[in-house]
C-alpha cells in the first residue's frame, strides 16, 4: 500500500474494488467503521457478487466479471468531463502537462497502440514504445504545456481517449445500470476536492487478469487525477493477502526481481557489473542510488570470499524469458524440469488449470515440500485418477514450523515491519524455514566445495556460514545475525561489523553490505530494533513511527510531498501530512523527500522513484499499454463493445492456445474467490474441525434465474466442466447455493449468468472437495503472468 | 444494575470469529455439517452449538439486503426457561447471564421447549440442557464474554445495560438519519428486557427472530399453578412412602403375632 491501515480512519470515500475487504480482511473493517462514525465517510463496494462487503456497505455497484477496467475508465470519464479533476495537483505534480511524441497514436477498432509488433515466440503481441515517449528539445528537458491544451499533451491525450469511456457504452459493458454508475461516480470523484480524500482498496479481483496491471493502472491515475496520492486517507491500497506475502515481495521471491525491487540481472542486457549499473540506473529519480545498493547486496551474498565483479558474475542471470509459475510449469510438461522445492506453497490447488499442473508434476524425479501439513502439491501422486505405480517422483517432505511457533518479523500491507514473538514451540521434527533453508543451503554448499562441479563458486563461495551460524553450533541459523544482515552493516577485511543507520549510508564500494535497502533502519539497534517497537503516538494522524519500522526509512504514508500545496501547506489542515514551516519540512510523517533537496526540487518531483518524477498518467512503464485500457478477459462471451476488433490483451502470452473456450460451448462467466472462513488451498484451514463445520463444502453460488432454467434446487450436486477440463472429459462437482445476490448481467441485449466458486477446496484434508482451479485457464498478465482466474468461461449441469 | 451484551447487526459482516471462539473458549466439538444451501451452518442450536451466526438474504424497495446476526440465547429477564424448570437449575445472574446449573438439571427438556427463541441444545448423553452461558466462568473472573472479544469491529459489545440501550438508540437514530426508516432497538422491552440487546436495519422477522416474543403461556401455567403443586406431590410421596413404610411394619407384626 501507498498508505497504510490505520490510515483509512482519514478517508472520505472508500471504494473496495475487486477486494472484498470484510469478507478477507475483516480486522481492517474497523478502521472503516471509523472513518464512518467519525467523518461521515462512504464505502462503496464494487463487486460482480452482492458478497460481505456489499452488505455492509453503502453502495454496491455490480459490474460484470472482467470490466474492472471499463468501470475505472467510466470514472476517469467523468472525473475529465466534469472538471472532477484536483487541477493544481494535476498541473504540478502529474505528467499532464508533458508532451508525448507526435508519432504516437490508437486504433479504436482494433483496440491497440502504435508500435505494436508481432512476437510469434510468445504467440502474442508486444509493443516498440518509443512512440510513446516524451518530447525532448535539444537539452533533453521534456516539452511541457502548461496550459493543458496542446493536443499532444498527456492531458489532451487523456480527455480524448476516455471520451469513448462514457456512462452508455460502459453500462453495456459492465451491465451495470447507468444510474448505478453515475451514482458511484459523483461519490467517489467528489474527493477530487483539495480537502478531501478517496481510498482506493484493492485486492486480487482487480490482479488477477490477463489485463490486470491496467486496472491497477486505472486505479493509479484515478487517484493522480483526483489528488488522492500522498495525503492522509487517500493511496493506492493493495490489500496483501498473506500476513508476510509483502515481506516476501520485498525479499525477492518473485523470479524478475532482486531484494528491494530491483531487476534481476539479465544476460542479454547486464551481463556485467558495470553493463548493471549503467542500464539500471535512471538519470535522477532516487534509483540514481542503484550502484549501491547492488554492490551492498553483493557483498551480503559474498562476503569478502569474492571481489564485487566475481560475485556479480556468480549471480544467475534470465534469459529474457518468461519462468514464472504458468511457464515453469510448461517446462515441467516438456519433461525441463528435473526437481522442485515447494515451499508453503500448493499450487496443486491454487495454480491454474490446477488438474494439469498436478499431472506434469510426474514428471518429476523429485519434489521437496516444505509445509506444516501434507499438502496436495505433496500428495499430488496419490490424488483423484493417479496411478502411483506409475509414478516415479520421489518425495520429501520437511514439516516446518507454523507462523507462531517461530520468531522472526512480518511485513504487513501498510509495509510496517514488525517483530513477532513465538507462541509456542513447533511440535516434532518441524524447524522453522530459516532453519531449514540455512541448512539445506550448507549442506548443497559442503557438497560443492569438496566435489567441485561446472561451475561451483556461485554456491561454493557464498558466505553463508561465516555470515550467518549460530556461535556455538554451525549447524544452526542465528536469527540475530540474519536480521542484521538484511539491515545492512558496514563491511571491512575483518568481514562484517557495525550496523547501518539507514540506506543513506549505503555505499558503492564495498565498505557496506546489506540483504535488502528497503530494510535499511528496521534492525539498526540489534538490541533495540525499531521493528520491535510498540510505541504508540501520543497525537498524529494515526502513523505511529514508534509502532514497528515501515520501509522506507519509517515513512508510513509514500509520496507525502503531495499532501501539500506547490507552497507547502497541507490540502488538508485536518490531517496533514507534512508541511514546510519556512524552514525546513515538519510533521507527522518522515518527508518523501531526499536530504539536499532544496524546497523547489521537492515540489518539482514529489514522486521520487520515477525519473521525471511526476506521477504518470500515461505511462510507458508497463509493455500493455500506456493508458488504462478495457479488453475483454482471454475467455469472454462478448466482443469489446469499445473496440469491435480488439481481442483479450494482445501482449498476453497465449501458453496454450488450444486451451481457450468459447461461449458456444462454455456460456457462463466463472469467478474463483474467497471465503472468510477457510484460507488459500485450504491446506491449514480445512484441516480444523470449527472452521470445516461453518464451510464444510465446495460450493458454487449461482442466480436464481439460471438455476430454474437448469432445474437446479439449492444444496443440489452440480457438475461443472470448462475448455481445460471438457477435452479431458473431466468435470468437478459442488453443491448448489442458488442466491439472489447475483444477478444476471445484459450486455449487447444477451444476458449473460455468471457463477462462482471458492478455491479453497482440495482432496487431502478433513474435509475434502474438488479442486476449482481445475477450471481456470493458464493464460495471464503480461507484465507479471498473474493467471486469470476472475474471469472465465465454463458450463454446468444438474447431477442427478 | 445489570450487565447485558449489545449486539450492532449494522457493523456485523458475518465473519463469524464470535462463532469460533465460542466453541474454542467452551471446548465445544464441531458438529457434522453438509451445504445446505446458505452460508449458515450448523443449521441448528444443539447441545454443542450454543450460538450461531445467520445469514438471511431477501430483496426489498432499496435492492438485495444480505442480512447478518449473532444469534443465541437472551439472557432473558423474564426468562421462560427459568420459569418452568422443576428443579430450579436456571438462575439469574447479576451480570446478567441466565445460567444452567448442569449439577440441578434433571434433563426434562421443558425449558428446550418453552424457550422462544428457540436456542436451547440438549445434550442425550448427559441428559442435560446445555446453552450460552455468557461465558459466565470469563465474567467473574473480568472478562468479557468470548463473542465480544472476538469481534473484528465492535459489532457485539458488553456492560452496563442501560449505558448499552443508550448506545442502541444513539446507533438506531445515526441509522434513520442515513436514510433507514426500518432501524431499530430490540431487545428493550422484550420478554421482560432481554441481556441481549439489538440494533436491527429491519424487521426482527428477518433477521429469523421472533417478532412478539413471550414465555409461552402454558409455562405461565406451569410456573404459577404446578410447580408450587410440586411441593404438595413431594409431600404426597413421602406421605405415601411413610405409609406404605408404617403400613408394611404393621403388616410385619401381625405376622409375627400370627406365628
Amino acid at each position: 500500500m501507498t498508505n497504510h491501515w490505520n490510515d483509512y480512519q482519514h478517508s472520505d470515500v472508500i471504494m473496495a474494488i475487486g477486494g472484498n475487504t470484510a469478507e478477507n480482511h475483516p480486522v481492517s473493517m474497523k478502521w472503516i467503521e471509523k472513518a464512518r462514525e467519525e467523518k461521515g465517510a462512504k464505502l462503496i463496494c464494487v463487486d460482480p457478487r452482492y458478497c460481505r462487503t456489499a452488505a455492509v456497505s453503502d453502495l454496491h455497484v455490480p459490474i460484470r466479471p472482467g470490466t474492472n477496467s471499463a468501470f475505472l475508465g467510466y470514472l476517469l470519464h467523468y472525473a475529465l468531463e466534469n472538471g472532477k479533476y484536483h487541477e493544481e495537483y494535476v498541473k504540478y505534480y502529474t505528467n499532464a502537462t508533458y508532451l508525448i511524441n507526435e508519432d504516437y497514436s490508437f486504433d479504436d477498432v482494433e483496440g491497440v497502440f502504435s508500435g505494436i509488433e508481432e512476437d510469434p515466440e510468445r504467440n502474442a503481441h508486444s509493443y516498440d514504445q518509443s512512440s510513446w515517449q516524451y518530447q525532448r528539445d535539444d537539452n533533453g528537458n521534456i516539452r511541457t504545456d502548461p496550459d493543458m491544451e496542446n493536443p499532444n499533451c498527456v492531458f489532451q491525450i487523456m480527455k480524448e481517449f476516455y471520451k469513448k469511456y462514457n456512462k452508455q457504452n460502459i453500462s453495456e459493458v459492465t451491465g451495470c445500470p447507468q444510474d448505478k454508475l453515475e451514482e458511484a461516480a459523483e461519490l467517489f470523484c467528489s474527493t477530487g476536492e483539495a480537502s478531501k480524500a478517496g481510498n482506493i482498496l484493492y485486492a486480487m479481483g482487480i490482479t488477477q487478469f490477463t489485463h490486470g496491471a491496467q486496472n491497477v493502472r486505472g486505479i493509479a491515475v484515478l487517484q493522480l487525477l483526483l489528488g488522492n496520492m500522498g495525503i492522509a486517507g487517500g493511496g493506492v491500497n493493495a490489500q496483501r493477502g498473506q500476513s508476510n506475502v509483502q515481506g516476501a515481495t520485498d525479499m525477492a521471491i518473485l523470479y524478475h526481481i532482486i531484494p528491494g525491487y530491483m531487476g534481476t540481472p539479465q544476460e542479454a542486457l547486464h551481463p556485467t557489473r558495470q553493463e548493471y549499473k549503467d542500464v539500471e540506473t535512471p538519470e535522477s529519480g532516487w534509483w540514481t542510488e542503484t550502484p549501491k545498493y547492488i554492490d551492498s547486496l553483493l557483498k551480503a551474498f559474498y562476503g569478502n570470499n569474492a571481489s564485487m565483479d566475481e560475485a556479480y558474475s556468480y549471480l544467475p542471470k534470465l534469459d529474457g524469458k518468461d519462468h514464472s509459475h504458468i511457464a515453469m510449469y510448461k517446462m515441467m510438461s516438456e519433461g525441463k524440469v528435473k526437481g522442485m522445492i515447494c515451499w508453503a506453497d500448493n499450487p496443486a490447488v491454487s495454480g491454474p488449470t490446477a488438474g494439469d499442473k498436478r499431472d506434469y508434476q510426474k514428471k518429476l524425479d523429485w519434489l521437496v515440500s516444505v509445509d506444516v501439513v501434507e499438502n496436495e502439491t505433496a500428495a499430488f501422486w496419490k490424488g483423484p485418477g493417479m496411478d502411483p505405480s506409475e509414478i516415479d517422483t520421489e518425495v520429501f517432505m520437511l514439516p516446518a514450523a507454523a507462523a507462531y511457533e517461530r520468531d522472526g518479523t512480518k511485513a504487513n500491507s501498510g509495509r510496517w515491519i514488525q517483530w513477532q514473538w513465538k507462541a509456542q514451540e513447533a511440535p516434532g521434527d518441524a524447524k522453522s524455514d530459516l532453519q531449514i533453508v540455512y541448512e539445506m543451503f550448507k549442506k548443497l554448499q559442503e557438497k560443492y566445495q569438496s566435489e567441485g562441479g561446472t561451475f561451483p563458486e556461485p554456491i561454493a563461495k557464498m558466505a553463508w556460514v561465516e555470515h550467518y551460524a549460530d556461535d556455538h553450533d554451525e549447524d544452526k541459523v542465528d536469527l540475530d545475525k540474519v536480521c542484521r544482515m538484511v539491515n545492512g552493516r558496514y563491511y571491512t577485511a575483518n568481514g562484517p561489523g557495525e550496523q547501518v543507520e539507514n540506506f543513506v549510508g549505503l555505499e558503492e564500494d564495498g565498505s557496506t553490505a546489506c540483504g535488502n535497502w528497503l530494510y535499511c533502519g528496521y534492525y539498526n539497534d540489534p538490541d533495540n530494533p525499531a521493528c520491535k517497537n510498540r510505541e504508540r503516538e501520543k497525537e498524529g494522524i494515526g502513523a505511529h513511527p514508534g509502532w514497528g519500522f515501515a520501509w522506507p526509512l519509517n515513512r508510513r504514508i509514500v509520496y507525502n510531498r503531495a499532501s501539500a500545496d506547490p507552497d507547502g501547506n497541507p490540502w488538508n489542515p485536518d490531517a496533514p501530512v507534512i508541511w514546510w514551516d519556512g524552514e525546513d519540512w515538519v510533521g507527522n510523517d518522515v518527508p518523501d523527500i531526499p536530504g539536499g533537496w532544496n524546497f523547489d526540487k521537492a515540489t518539482d518531483m514529489p514522486f521520487i522513484m520515477l525519473p521525471e518524477g511526476r506521477g504518470r498518467l500515461f505511462s510507458f512503464g508497463v509493455n500493455d499499454a500506456p493508458l488504462p485500457i478495457h479488453y475483454e478477459p482471454a475467455e469472454s462471451p462478448v466482443q469489446n463493445v469499445l473496440y469491435p476488433q480488439a481481442k483479450h490483451n494482445p501482449v498476453s502470452q497465449v501458453f496454450y492456445p488450444d486451451q481457450l473456450g468459447d461461449a458456444e460451448e462454455f456460456p457462463y462467466i466463472m469467478t474463483t474467490y474467497r471465503v472468510s472462513e477457510h484460507y488459500q488451498s485450504g491446506a491449514l484451514t480445512r484441516n480444523m474441525p470449527w472452521l470445516n463445520e461453518l464451510m464444510p463444502e465446495l460450493f458454487i453460488e449461482m442466480d436464481e434465474d439460471l438455476a430454474e432454467e437448469k432445474g437446479i434446487s439449492n444444496g443440489d450436486t452440480v457438475a461443472i466442466t470448462s475448455k481445460r477440463l471438457k477435452d479431458n472429459d473431466k468435470e468437478i462437482k459442488a453443491k448448489a447455493c442458488v442466491t439472489n445476490r447475483i444477478k444476471p448481467y445484459k450486455v449487447n441485449g444477451k444476458t449473460i449468468h455468471v457463477v462462482g466458486l471458492p478455491f479453497h477446496w482440495g482432496f487431502k484434508g478433513l474435509a475434502t472437495g474438488d479442486v476449482a482451479n481445475d477450471l481456470s485457464p493458464s493464460i495471464g498478465d503480461p507484465n507479471t503472468t498473474i493467471p486469470e482466474f476472475k474471469a472465465f468461461l465454463c458450463d454446468l449441469r444438474r447431477v442427478e | 444494575m445489570t450487565k447485558a451484551m449489545l449486539i450492532d447487526t449494522s457493523k456485523c459482516m458475518g465473519c463469524r470469529g464470535c462463532q469460533v471462539a465460542c466453541k474454542q473458549w467452551n471446548k465445544l466439538p464441531a458438529e457434522d455439517t453438509t451445504f445446505s444451501g446458505s452460508y449458515e451452518n450448523p443449521p441448528q442450536y444443539s447441545a454443542n452449538t450454543w450460538m450461531r451466526v445467520v445469514f438471511n438474504e431477501y430483496e426489498d424497495e432499496n435492492g438485495i439486503q444480505w442480512r447478518l446476526a449473532k444469534e443465541g440465547c437472551m439472557h432473558c429477564n423474564d426468562a421462560a426457561c427459568m420459569q418452568v424448570c422443576p428443579s430450579g437449575a436456571i438462575e439469574r445472574t447479576e451480570l446478567g447471564a441466565v445460567r444452567i446449573d448442569q449439577n440441578k438439571c434433571i434433563g426434562c427438556n421443558y425449558c428446550v421447549r418453552m424457550c422462544p427463541f428457540n436456542v436451547m441444545g440438549f445434550d442425550r448423553e448427559q441428559s442435560v440442557a446445555r446453552k450460552c452461558t455468557f461465558c459466565y466462568d470469563r465474567l467473574v473472573n473480568g472478562y468479557e464474554p468470548a463473542c465480544v472479544t472476538a469481534c473484528t469491529t465492535d459489532a457485539i459489545k458488553y456492560g452496563e445495560r442501560s449505558d448499552l440501550l443508550n448506545l442502541a438508540y444513539e446507533r438506531m437514530s445515526e441509522l434513520q438519519e442515513n436514510g433507514n426508516s426500518k432501524a431499530q432497538v430490540y431487545g428493550d422491552e422484550e420478554v421482560g428486557g432481554a441481556g441481549v440487546i439489538y440494533v436491527l436495519e429491519d424487521a426482527p422477522e428477518k433477521y429469523h427472530l421472533p417478532e412478539d416474543p413471550r414465555v409461552p403461556w402454558h409455562a405461565r401455567v406451569w410456573n404459577s399453578l404446578f410447580r408450587p403443586l410440586r411441593v404438595l406431590v413431594i409431600i404426597a410421596i413421602a406421605f405415601g412412602l411413610w405409609s406404605n413404610f408404617s403400613r408394611s411394619k404393621k403388616i410385619q407384626e401381625q405376622k409375627k403375632k400370627a406365628q
